[in-house]
Formats: C-alpha cells, sequence, structure tokens
C-alpha cells in the first residue's frame, strides 16, 4: 500500500487540534481506514537510510519535526498527497464543507490540443488542464512532484498506462500538438540536462539511468515515440520518458499546464481529476481549474479536466440493512450527515431514498456498495452491533482430506514422521535427481521464476523428502519419513489445464535398506485401507530412480497405484546421502 | 568387593567409628577402594554414617605410581644388572626405562660401580648384593595415606623428584547408622515374571530407584506442527457447520483466480513480480464458463458496469483471463463454488470454508516464502451484513482464544466493505492484524448469477502465522521446507489453541 508523510505540526494545524498525540492520530487513521507506520523525522529518517554519523553530519540542515508515515488504501488515489490527506480527514472530522471542484472554460478561448493520427500507433490519448495563478510554496511544491510520482507508480502502472508531464504555461504558446515521431526527428533540450538531444541519443543516454531506464521498454522499440509541442515547436515532454527543458516548473511558476498522455482514457482522465482537485486549492480562484480542449484526428473534441459530479440515488432501506439498523436507530438525516463526512454529499429525495453526490475525487466509487462502507465508517465500524448470521449449515469434509488426515494418523502410528516440503521445486529435482528424463515428466513450468528453485510444480514428494533427509541426517538413524500431500500434473487433454493428485511416500534411510520395514509400512496402509490380500500386490518392475532388482509396481485391483523399492545409490548421491534408503510412493486418490 | 564390605563392616563393629584413611591402613587397600565400598554400603539405607572431610594431603604423580607399582628407577637399573660380571653401560641405558635417572642414583646410593675401561667400552658392576628400594616403600605409604610414617627429609624427596604432590582428598568419618548389620542383602533392580511366579519378590530388597533420570523415549512417528495447527483450524470450521470445499488445484485460470473476483486485469497483483505465470500449461480454455454466457456477464462488468456499477472502463481481453497461474488465493476456488451455488435452482444458504496452499512470487525472507497455507471462511445468506461478518469473526476467534478483536476498514478489490481484523497482543502490548474480511462486492456475485438479495461475507488468515506463534517459530524456513528441524517436529507439543 503507498505511504504519504505529513508534518506533525501540519496535520494539527488542519484538525484544530494543537495537543494531538501519537496514540490519537493513530485512533483517527484506525477508524478512517488509513495506517499509522511509523512516527519519525527528516533526521531519522535520514540516519536509517544512511546511518547515524550522516545524518549527525548534516546538523542543521536536517529537520526534528515529527512527521508521520501514513499507508493508505490502494484505491484511494484522492489520499496519496498530504492536501488530499488533510482535507478528508478535516471533513470526516466536521471541521470542513467538501469542496466544489469548477473546471472553467475562459471568455478568451480554451487553449487547444490536437491530437495527430500518428499518436494511435504508440499512446492515442492526452488530456490536459491548467492552473492558474497559483502560488506554491517549498512544501507544496515538493508535494506537487511527490504525488505525479506516486500516481505514475499506482494507478499509471509505471507510467505504462499514463504519464503526466507538468509545465510553466508562461514559457508556452498554445495551440498545442501531440503527435508521435520517428526518434531521430525528436529533437530537445531535456529536463535538468545543458544541450540538446535527438531521442535516439536520449534512449542511451538514460538507459545507464536507474530512474528512468524502467520506463524506456514502454516505447522503445516503437517505430513513432510520441511528443508534445507548443505552436512554436517547443517540445514539452517525451512521454511517458522526460520532459523538456524549457517549459520546467520552478517554485515561482504561477501558471501551471498539465498534460497526461495515456493508453486508457478512462485512467488519465481520473488522473487529471485527482491531481487538479489537490492542487487547485493553491490557485487565487481555489477548487477551479481550467480547462483544455482536446481535439482527436476524427473531429471529436473533448474538455478536460472532466471534474464531473456524479449522482445516485440509494434505498435507504439497502444502507440501514447493511450496517444491522432500524430506521429509528439510524435516521435519513443522519445518514446524510455521515455520508458528508465521508466528502459524498447526500440529500433525501424521498423517506425512501437519498441522492449521493460522488465527487471526482472519489473515483473508487462504482457501486452503491462502496457507499456503504462509507456510511459504516463514518459510523465506526467498532460501534456496529455484532450478530451471528442465522445461516444453519451441517458441517462437511470433503472425503480426500478426511481420508487424508485419517492416513496421516495411522503412518504416524506406525513410527513416520511428517515433513512439510514446497509444492514449487526445480526441473532437476524431478528428473535429474530420480534420475528420470524431463521430457517424460508432465510437469507444469512457471514463466517467471525468482530463483530455480521454482521452476516447476513437484511431479513427485521424493525430492522434498529426500532433501528433508539430507539436512537431518545427523540425527539418531534410521530415520522414517513420510508426506501426504499433493502433486500436479499437466492435463493430458487439450482444456490446457492441469490437476492436483493426492500422493502417499515414505523414506527409510538407515544403516541398511530397511526395505522390509517400507513394505510393511505400505501392508499395514493396505490393511487400515481394508483392502483384502487379494486386491494388492507387488509386482517386480524397473524405475530408474529404484535399484535395478530391487523395485516393484503397488498393484491394487490389478492396476498401478505406486512403486516401491530400495532407492537405487545414484539416486542417493544426487542428494547427498551416503547411506541406504527404501520408499514408496503411491495415488492415495484410487483408494477414496 | 563384597569381602571387603564386609571386612569393613566388622572393623566398625568392633571400633564403632573410624576415619576412610584408617580403614585404607587396616585393609591395606588404596582409599579410592575404600571410598567406592562405603558408597556402596550406603546405598543399601542407614546401615553407616560417612561424614566427607576435605584435606590436603599428599598424593601420587603418574611418575610416582609407576614408581609405587614396578620399583624405583634405580632399583630397575640394579635389578637389570647382573651379578658378577655385570653389564655393558651402553646397552643398560638402551634396554632399561629411565636409565639416566636410575643411573646416576644407583651410582649416589653406591649400589654400583662403573669400569670406565673395560674391554668392550665402559661396563656396570654391582657393588652390594641386594638392595631395599626406599622411594618405592615411601610412595606405597602415600597411596595408603600413612604419611606420619614419612620423615620430612622422605617428603621433600619424593616432591624433589617429582614423584608426589599436594592434592585434596575427601576423607569420611564413618560410624554405625541406625540400621546397622554386618549382613548386606543383595539388591535387586528388576521385579522379574519369576520373581512373581516363585513368589520370592516377598523376601527380595529392590534398589532403590533414580527417578531424576530421563525414562527411555518410546519409539514414535509424529506429525508436522503446522498440519496439527490445520487439524485444529478444521476442526473449528466443522463444529461451526462448514463445509469444505475442494482446493485440490494450485494451477488456476486468470479467469478464476482474478477476473470472476471483480479485480481489473491491469491491477498490480496480476503483475509478474506477484504472480507466477506458466508457460506449461500456459493458457486454459473456457468454454464452459463462455457456454453459458458468464464469461460475457464478467467482461460487461469489467468493461461498461452494470447490476448498479459504473465498471471499472476499460478493455477487457479474454486472452488475459485464459492465463494460467498458480493461484494467489483460495478465494479462486471459493469463486467456483459459488458460481456452482448460483446454478442450482433454488439457492441454498451455504457456509463454507478451506485451509490450502497459495503461492506468490515473493522474494523469500523470514517470514514470507513462495507457497503459504490460506485459511478461507464464507457465508452465503439471504441479507448478511457487516454485523454478521463481525459476528462470525468474533465466534471464529473466541474458539481460537482470541477475546479482544476490532475491525479497521480496508480496501479488497473483491470486497465491499472489507474490514482488517485486528486482535490485542497481550505480549507485545499493542493491536497487531490477524486476518482480512469483508462482503464479496456484487459485481462479483451478481453475473454468477446469484439473487441480488444474497450476501456473501467471507473472511481469510494465513495458517503459517498462527502457527509461529504457537510454537514459538521465528524463521519460517524452519517450519516449511526441507530445512525443517525434524527435532522441532518430534518435541512440539500437541495444539491447543485455546491454551
Amino acid at each position: 500500500m503507498p505511504v504519504v508523510q505529513i508534518e506533525k505540526a501540519a496535520l494539527c494545524q488542519c484538525l484544530n487540534r494543537k495537543d494531538f498525540t501519537d496514540e490519537e492520530v493513530d485512533e483517527l487513521c484506525f477508524e478512517f481506514g488509513l495506517e499509522l507506520d511509523e512516527v519519525t523525522s527528516e533526521r531519522e529518517m535520514l540516519a536509517k537510510e544512511q546511518g547515524d554519523a550522516k545524518a549527525a553530519q548534516m546538523g542543521d540542515q536536517l529537520s526534528d519535526a515529527v512527521i508521520y508515515k501514513i499507508e493508505v488504501p490502494a484505491n484511494r488515489y484522492d489520499l496519496l498527497c498530504v492536501e488530499g490527506l488533510s482535507r478528508a480527514l478535516m471533513v470526516f472530522q466536521s471541521l470542513a464543507q467538501p469542496p466544489l471542484y469548477k473546471a472553467v472554460q475562459p471568455a478568451a478561448g480554451m487553449q487547444q490540443m490536437r491530437v495527430a493520427p500518428s499518436t494511435a500507433q504508440i499512446r492515442p490519448y492526452v488530456v490536459c488542464a491548467m492552473l492558474r495563478n497559483l502560488s506554491f510554496t517549498p512544501a507544496s511544491y515538493k508535494s506537487f512532484i511527490d504525488l505525479q510520482d506516486k500516481l505514475h507508480q499506482t494507478i499509471c502502472r509505471q507510467r505504462s498506462l499514463v504519464a503526466i508531464g507538468t509545465h510553466d504555461f508562461d514559457t508556452l504558446t498554445g495551440p498545442f500538438l501531440y503527435e508521435a515521431l520517428p526518434p531521430s526527428d525528436i529533437v530537445f533540450k531535456p529536463l535538468n540536462q545543458t544541450k540538446e538531444f535527438s531521442a535516439v541519443e536520449l534512449m542511451q543516454l538514460y538507459s545507464g539511468e536507474s530512474h528512468l531506464k524502467a520506463y524506456l521498454p514502454i516505447i522503445r522499440d516503437s517505430p513513432v515515440y510520441p511528443v508534445i509541442k507548443d505552436a512554436n515547436g517547443v517540445v514539452l515532454s517525451m512521454p511517458p520518458i522526460i520532459n523538456g527543458d524549457h517549459s520546467k516548473i520552478t517554485l515561482n511558476t504561477k501558471n501551471v499546464f498539465i498534460e497526461a498522455t495515456a493508453t486508457d482514457a478512462h485512467k488519465a482522465s481520473v488522473v487529471l481529476d485527482t491531481l487538479v482537485c489537490a492542487f487547485s486549492q493553491y490557485c487565487s480562484e481555489q477548487f477551479t481549474v481550467q480547462a483544455v480542449q482536446v481535439n482527436y484526428p476524427d473531429g471529436r473534441a473533448s474538455i478536460y479536466p472532466s471534474l464531473a459530479y456524479r449522482q445516485v440515488d440509494i434505498q435507504v432501506d439497502y444502507l440501514r440493512k447493511g450496517v444491522g439498523r432500524s430506521d429509528s436507530q439510524l435516521t435519513i438525516d443522519e445518514i446524510c450527515n455521515r455520508l458528508t463526512r465521508m466528502c459524498l454529499v447526500a440529500k433525501a429525495t424521498s423517506d425512501a431514498t437519498v441522492s449521493v453526490t460522488v465527487p471526482p475525487t472519489r473515483h473508487d466509487v462504482l457501486h452503491p456498495c462502496d457507499v456503504l462502507e462509507d456510511l459504516a465508517i463514518a459510523i465506526g465500524y467498532n460501534n456496529l452491533e455484532m450478530s451471528l448470521p442465522p445461516t444453519l449449515c451441517t458441517g462437511k469434509q470433503q472425503p480426500l482430506n478426511s481420508l487424508t488426515d485419517k492416513l496421516r494418523l495411522e503412518v504416524a502410528f506406525a513410527g513416520f514422521t511428517e515433513c512439510l516440503t514446497f509444492a514449487l521445486c526445480s526441473e532437476k529435482d524431478i528428473s535429474e535427481r530420480l534420475r528420470l528424463p524431463l521430457d517424460s515428466l508432465p510437469a507444469v513450468r512457471i514463466a517467471n521464476p525468482k530463483t530455480l528453485e521454482f521452476q516447476v510444480a513437484r511431479t513427485s514428494l521424493l525430492p522434498g523428502i529426500l532433501k528433508t533427509v539430507h539436512s537431518n541426517r545427523s540425527l539418531p538413524l534410521p530415520l522414517k519419513l513420510f508426506e501426504i500431500q499433493d502433486v500436479v500434473y499437466k492435463s493430458t487433454d487439450s482444456s490446457g489445464s492441469a490437476v492436483n493428485s493426492r500422493q502417499l511416500a515414505a523414506v527409510y534411510y538407515g544403516k541398511s535398506s530397511g526395505f522390509e520395514l517400507i513394505h510393511g509400512l505400505m501392508d499395514r496402509i493396505m490393511q487400515v485401507l481394508g483392502v483384502p490380500v487379494d486386491q494388492y500386490k507387488l509386482s517386480a518392475t524397473e524405475v530408474a530412480t529404484y535399484f535395478t532388482g530391487r523395485c516393484a509396481n503397488v498393484l491394487y485391483k490389478g492396476s498401478p497405484v505406486g512403486t516401491i523399492g530400495v532407492l537405487h545409490p545414484e539416486t542417493l548421491a544426487q542428494f547427498d546421502l551416503t547411506l541406504p534408503a527404501s520408499a514408496f510412493v503411491f495415488d492415495v486418490e484410487k483408494f477414496l | 568387593m563384597e569381602d571387603l564390605r564386609s571386612n569393613i563392616l566388622a572393623y566398625i563393629d568392633k571400633h564403632e567409628t573410624c576415619s576412610s584413611t584408617e580403614l585404607c591402613k587396616e585393609m591395606n587397600v588404596e582409599h579410592q577402594k575404600i571410598v567406592g565400598a562405603l558408597n556402596s554400603i550406603l546405598a543399601f539405607g542407614e546401615i553407616i554414617s560417612a561424614q566427607p572431610e576435605v584435606t590436603s594431603r599428599l598424593e601420587l604423580t603418574d611418575e610416582g605410581r609407576q614408581v609405587a607399582d614396578h620399583g624405583s628407577h634405580e632399583a630397575v637399573l640394579f635389578a637389570s644388572v647382573p651379578a658378577g660380571d655385570g653389564a655393558p653401560q651402553s646397552e643398560l641405558m638402551k634396554s632399561v626405562p629411565n636409565a639416566k635417572i636410575g643411573f646416576s642414583k644407583a651410582l649416589a646410593n653406591r649400589w654400583i660401580r662403573l669400569d670406565k675401561s673395560a674391554p668392550g667400552g665402559p661396563r656396570v658392576y654391582r657393588q652390594v648384593e641386594s638392595v631395599s628400594d626406599r622411594i618405592r616403600h615411601c610412595l606405597q605409604m602415600v597411596a595408603a595415606l600413612s604419611l606420619d610414617s614419612l620423615t620430612a627429609e622422605e617428603r621433600a624427596e619424593l616432591k624433589k623428584r617429582k614423584l608426589v604432590q599436594e592434592g585434596r582428598v575427601t576423607v569420611y568419618r564413618v560410624a554405625k547408622g541406625p540400621a546397622f548389620t554386618l549382613t548386606l542383602a543383595k539388591e535387586e533392580t528388576e521385579l522379574t515374571a519369576e520373581m512373581l511366579a516363585t513368589g520370592v519378590w516377598q523376601t527380595l530388597t529392590f534398589k532403590a530407584y533414580n527417578f531424576k533420570a530421563l525414562g527411555q523415549q518410546p519409539d514414535c512417528g509424529h506429525l508436522h506442527p503446522l498440519l496439527k495447527v490445520r487439524a485444529e483450524f478444521r476442526q473449528i470450521f466443522l463444529e461451526m457447520g462448514f463445509q469444505e470445499m475442494p482446493t485440490n488445484r494450485y494451477v488456476e485460470s486468470s479467469f478464476w483466480n482474478f477476473d470472476a473476483l471483480f479485480q481489473p486485469q491491469q491491477h498490480p497483483a496480476r503483475d509478474a513480480h506477484d504472480t507466477f505465470f506458466l508457460t506449461e500449461p500456459a493458457a486454459c480454455r473456457l468454454d464452459a464458463e463462455q457456454a453459458d454466457g458468464y464469461l460475457a456477464r464478467v467482461k460487461a462488468v469489467h468493461s461498461n458496469g452494470g447490476y448498479g456499477s459504473i465498471g471499472y472502463n476499460y478493455d477487457w481481453k479474454e486472452s488475459e483471463a485464459q492465463k494460467n497461474i498458480l493461484r494467489t488465493h483460495t478465494t479462486a476456488v471459493s469463486a467456483r463454488m459459488l458460481y456452482q451455488l448460483a446454478q442450482q435452482p433454488q439457492f441454498q444458504p451455504t457456509k463454507y470454508f478451506s485451509i490450502d496452499r497459495v503461492f506468490r512470487n515473493e522474494s523469500l525472507d523470514a517470514t514470507h516464502l513462495a507457497e503459504f497455507h490460506q485459511i478461507e471462511g464464507l457465508v452465503a445468506d439471504y441479507n448478511l451484513n457487516l454485523c454478521h461478518l463481525m459476528g462470525i469473526i468474533r465466534e471464529f476467534f473466541h474458539k481460537l482464544g482470541i477475546r479482544r478483536l476490532r475491525f479497521k476498514p480496508a480496501y479488497n478489490p473483491y470486497t465491499e466493505p472489507s474490514m482488517e481484523i485486528f486482535s490485542y497482543h497481550e505480549g507485545l502490548g499493542k493491536w497487531v492484524e490477524i486476518g482480512n474480511s469483508g462482503v464479496f462486492r456484487p459485481e462479483m456475485l451478481l453475473p454468477m448469477g446469484l439473487p441480488e438479495s444474497v450476501s456473501v461475507i467471507a473472511w481469510g488468515l494465513s495458517l503459517e502465522r498462527p502457527t509461529m506463534i504457537k510454537y514459538g517459530i521465528n524463521n519460517i524456513r524452519d517450519l516449511i521446507g526441507p530445512k525443517v528441524d525434524l527435532k522441532m517436529v518430534s518435541v512440539g507439543p500437541i495444539c491447543r489453541l485455546d491454551k
């Protein structure tokens, strides 16, 4: 979950509470669905990252002011910055009314952004907006940059879906053009560089840059790269990689031009709404944003930001039932008041319905159930009256799990100890180490393992048990181990699926092979499974995992359900084992 | 030994009291053997009493012990020189142990003489006919702790020759005990079948048991601790009337793991960073889901909404839903079960549970593995709400012995409202998260065909965390996988979660 840093002093000020204790902040966060992750300071954070010595050396350059690190839910983009978070808490504490955000079209006409057809090949959408007569402070400037970064990391999916560019409008001249050009035709001075580069050179330059190199693959192999220019051909940005240096914003920027290019038009609009809602509070005309018109090649024109307020009519009965309160316990007025505290302005339209206005900051509200959750939060989850569901049912086990549990007990009664090993393993574990050819195995293969330990789902329980023997070989002998778990086989049909198979495996490891003991355990299992003696027998076979002439199929009603034998010396060597061992594996599901 | 014990008892009978050194002298036995005999008499009960007194005494060095047993070096050398013809010095030096010391001492004692000009090299001859080995005698007296007869010069000499050293000796003052007797009955260690048959057990004395010693461990097998805890959780669900879901399906389609749960296709959980995708089988067919229009309904609710929802407004792709993965949660199976429930002609209120493995492509550390067990419970019935969810969670955790609970609003893509479950940890003195829960979203349930008035409430937690707390395990790799310590498996107590 994303984490937002907010200074204690700033939080206290906006919540009008000088004497807020950390415990009270923790409590408030908990009730609202946030998590106070850490109480720290600039100095402590640096000390944690670079050591106490470095932090001491920085002296007065670091602040000791208390900072709260607060985790916010992954779908609340409006809470990703100090501005949005403190406003939401102020409204929640009834210290402020939810603001009314407006997009206005200036009398002199809107700025225009023309979209060239070439962008369809790479990144077809762009949305724009302007923040007018804004004054940044060092703190709000930093927060503005931070929020863009957090949006890039979350809803924008590392800039692949949406990339934001913000510019000093006073350095630019509209109308603007969004097009896609061959990389060699794009030449400009990128942010914080002293000379011009072509896009080809930039890709080279940034391939060694830790922050930007992750974004290069989004466009690298495309024949054309997206670029935004002003009327004079000044490059604003080459999304989603870098902005131009010419229009970069500073602390003194008064008018901000925002563009967001995207492969997903809806998310671009959400991102733009989120950014302008949070920072329009610093404009001379608060909460007011200047609209920009985007003209698509097909003649369609859209005006952004959308800042749409959506009306949802909800049955009061639905809300009351959802929180388990009757109409006398929860009046319509109270419902409206509580929802308003969640920035969802609500008013009764009848005795049975409320009309809820979902603001452009709350793109997480998709369905009345989201409104219901906010109502429950505003009442306080821990103030709700608990009750047991009236649902009467009979408990029932899965027959396979019930059988498994009974067999586990019987095998443990017989003196064997249960292992618990991983369902994932390396290709070598199930093939080479068991002396079996890999292509003979119906193994499920993993596309993106982080380590070689997890290349396939196991097709046998033996490797896991033999590894357990290896790491416990210093214990008194003999070791008698078993495991009843699932292995996984690729389906043989065309469904493209895979199936689990419940297996029981046991291993005896000691000074002698102990085959008679493993055989005895198998006999015992058949006995407790109630298998008549004439329905179960061993029949000699050869499996490479086992020693030549010391291996048999376990036959149940004439068909093989498992194998048993003395393990091959080379199998033992593969697991670094120096003493003989016997083992069996068989399919439990055949006995359901 | 038995003779020595009888002799000691007879001596004590005569003298009432004596010291262990006195017994040494009297029996002509080493002190250590006297002490052994006394201990053995003491084991019979209060026949005698023995008070230890620690004193500083001379004791033999290793060399001293050798001299006491075999004679002094000079005496040994003297004995090696044949009377009359004598022997060549070089031969003596080679064949006699400690010849160098023995030679010079014997020479100084004038026991032997050396003829340097003898033909064939220097030759040694006896100068006296026989010798008395005083040094050996002295050392034997030291061994018997009868030091009174040693002169100060003799002591000094023995010390100088490093044949004795100062040591601490525990001497016992021995006296008759309340149950003094001259005859010691033979003690039996075991009650045998023969004794029972003959009735002889009635006349025998039995050796006292040492109850401080450990018993012999039974030869037994053991169940794994995590699965013992699993058994407890299964039991709790069964007691509460829940039916177990068939979760034996590690490979799942993205459709059932994510799409059916209204988790959008660009959700970060669907990243390769978090989820194991497969190359074989890479994708599955969704024929059955397609056949009755369910797939189309899921697609519609994601892209355009429906059922009162505005949806996510994106281009939903079937190819993405077909991608096979290792399931990231057992909720994929819950979705399948709820879909089946919706296909029944008449909806039946149901309680389901499962405990099984799930997989996450995480970096491994002391508390994270790529696979772990998820415990999940859900109730599907008409008009269930948050109060029911909190109520059943409270009931469930009460059965685990957890009483102080509180609930925090949270976000899950497929539940709304959602709640994290916290319990007060007495040891840590703070609230800790112990599970997650919520009401399944209508966008998940209604496309399946469940009636609109049916709600499904669900909660989940990991099996590993309570197990690690229960068994005091700090590193998850000690609990699961091939590095498991089987000793830990064998000594773990039975699992009683409410204790």
